[in-house]
This record gives structure tokens, C-alpha cells and sequence, in this order.
């Protein structure tokens, strides 16, 4: 009976932290969007990131978690914020000026992006989308995952450091590029 | 565990996933629809991790942690051409970059 009860308001601890996690996601992706000066949308996306590693946690995803606040939080957005402050505050009123065709058609065509992915979901897999029992402790732990990576996905990890070394160049000879051309 | 089914958490990404369409087809300055499509490519990986968690499966999490590395070079990328059409004294509107000739 105790132990009945401790379940039962763990099950309820579990839900509230979801409820909080996915409304603060949700309403922060609507505040990244909303914001007229970049910076603010930017520091919005930070409370997006952290709502969404909340859902990981549940998700018993933990090492991606940690990777969610050290890869996203801690140097994309930085970087973000860096090239805000670099460029200046460019200020633009999304929802100013009444509603243009542009607009209209901008927010049907994501209406309908939804409305697809839902159908499509809910066709591949209506009502087979619950929980079935427990996974086993190891599962999303750092050890776990790497042991899957460098074992299963060995090619998927070379692969991955590739297309970061790739990406890093690109950016390397963006820089250099324009360099020449202003002081040319 | 206990607490809500995975359909919730796939529900989740899907609006998530149009908010971010709605930014980056909405907005008109550069860095926030970088900002937006941050916003799709975490939807996609919460409906990889949720649904790893459904069939019990590690390579939900191991592409979830590929989309980062992609995300991470997108920025990488994306950030350079902003900086560099900046430093051009090009606007950072999308809808007057129009042209590939700068």
C-alpha cells in the first residue's frame, strides 16, 4: 500500500516535470520567433535547449542530455550571441504591419507542415505509441552510448568528425575569403 | 518509467517543428532564421530520442547526437556567411539577397 503510494506520486512528479518541460519548450520556440531584436531570440533558444534536455531526462537519454547543454548551450548559442554583438542590433517587427500575403501564406504553409506530419504519424502508428515496461539501467548512460557508437556505429562516428572537419574549412576560407576582398 | 506515453513527446516535436517552419518561412533577418531551423533540427532529435525510447534502441540516440555534429557545421557555416556578408556591407535581409552575385 506504501509503496503503492510512493509510485503513484512519483508517477505524478514525473508528469509535472513533463507538463513544465514541454510548456516552457513550446513557449520559448514561440518567443524565439516572436522577438524583434535577434539577441532576445537567441537567449530565448537557451531556455528552449534546457526545456528540451528536461525531456531527455525523462527519456532516459542521458548522456545526449549533457551533450544538449555542452554542444547547443554552451558553444552554439554562444557563438550566436558573439556574431549578434558583431553585427549589431538589426531590429525587425515580425508581426508589424498588418498581415501581408506573404505572411499569410508563410503561416499556412507551416499549418499545413503540421497537419502532414500529424496525419502521417498518427497513420504509421495510431494508438501504438505507449510505453511498455522499463528499459534496462545501463540504457542513455555515457558508457552505454559509447560503447554503441564505437562498436555498431563506428562508420556513423568517422563520418560525423569528417563533416565537422569539412565544415570548420568552409568556414576558415568564408573568413579569409572576405578578407581579401576588403583589403584588395 | 511512469508518466506520460511517448505520443506526447512525438506531439511535442511536431509543433515544435512548426514553430520552426513558421519562423524561418516568417522572419526576414538572416540570424533568425538560422535561430528557426535550430528550432526544427531539435524537434526532429526529440522524436529520435522518444522513439528510441519506445523500441528499446540505440541508434535512435546515436542519430540524434549525428544531428548535433550536422547542426554544429550548419552553424559553423551559416554564422561565416552572415559575418561575411556584413563585412561586404550587404543587408542581412533575406529577401533582398536574392542574387547568388553579391
Amino acid at each position: 500500500m506504501n509503496a503503492l503510494v510512493v509510485a503513484s506520486a512519483g508517477n505524478a512528479l514525473v508528469w509535472v516535470v513533463w507538463v513544465v518541460a514541454a510548456f516552457s519548450c513550446l513557449g520559448s520556440a514561440v518567443a524565439v520567433i516572436s522577438f524583434s531584436n535577434p539577441f532576445y531570440s537567441a537567449l530565448a533558444l537557451i531556455g528552449n535547449l534546457a526545456s528540451l534536455a528536461v525531456m531527455y531526462l525523462l527519456l532516459s537519454a542521458e548522456f545526449v542530455a549533457a551533450a544538449q547543454v555542452l554542444v547547443y548551450a554552451g558553444a552554439v548559442v554562444v557563438m550566436f550571441l558573439f556574431v549578434i554583438a558583431y553585427v549589431g542590433p538589426r531590429r525587425e517587427t515580425p508581426w508589424s504591419g498588418g498581415p501581408s500575403w506573404q505572411t499569410i501564406g508563410a503561416a499556412g504553409a507551416a499549418g499545413a507542415l503540421l497537419v502532414e506530419i500529424v496525419v502521417a504519424i498518427g497513420m504509421q502508428a495510431s494508438g501504438s505509441l505507449s510505453h511498455d515496461g522499463k528499459v534496462g539501467a545501463t540504457f542513455g548512460t555515457p558508457a552505454w552510448v559509447g560503447r554503441v557508437f564505437l562498436v555498431d556505429h563506428l562508420l556513423a562516428f568517422e563520418i560525423t568528425s569528417v563533416v565537422l572537419l569539412i565544415a570548420a574549412v568552409g568556414g576558415v576560407i568564408l573568413g579569409a575569403h572576405t578578407r581579401r576582398e576588403v583589403a584588395g | 518509467m511512469s508518466g506520460p506515453d511517448v505520443a506526447w513527446y512525438v506531439a511535442v516535436a511536431a509543433v515544435l517543428f512548426g514553430i520552426g517552419a513558421l519562423g524561418v518561412l516568417i522572419r526576414r533577418n538572416t540570424l533568425v532564421v538560422l535561430l528557426s531551423l535550430e528550432l526544427m533540427l531539435n524537434a526532429g532529435n526529440l522524436a529520435l530520442i522518444a522513439l528510441a525510447r519506445h523500441w528499446h534502441n540505440g541508434a535512435g540516440q546515436i542519430f540524434a547526437l549525428a544531428v548535433m555534429a550536422v547542426a554544429a557545421s550548419e552553424v559553423c557555416v551559416g554564422l561565416g556567411l552572415v559575418v561575411a556578408l556584413n563585412r561586404r556591407n550587404l543587408s542581412l535581409d533575406v529577401d533582398s539577397l536574392s542574387e547568388l552575385k553579391g
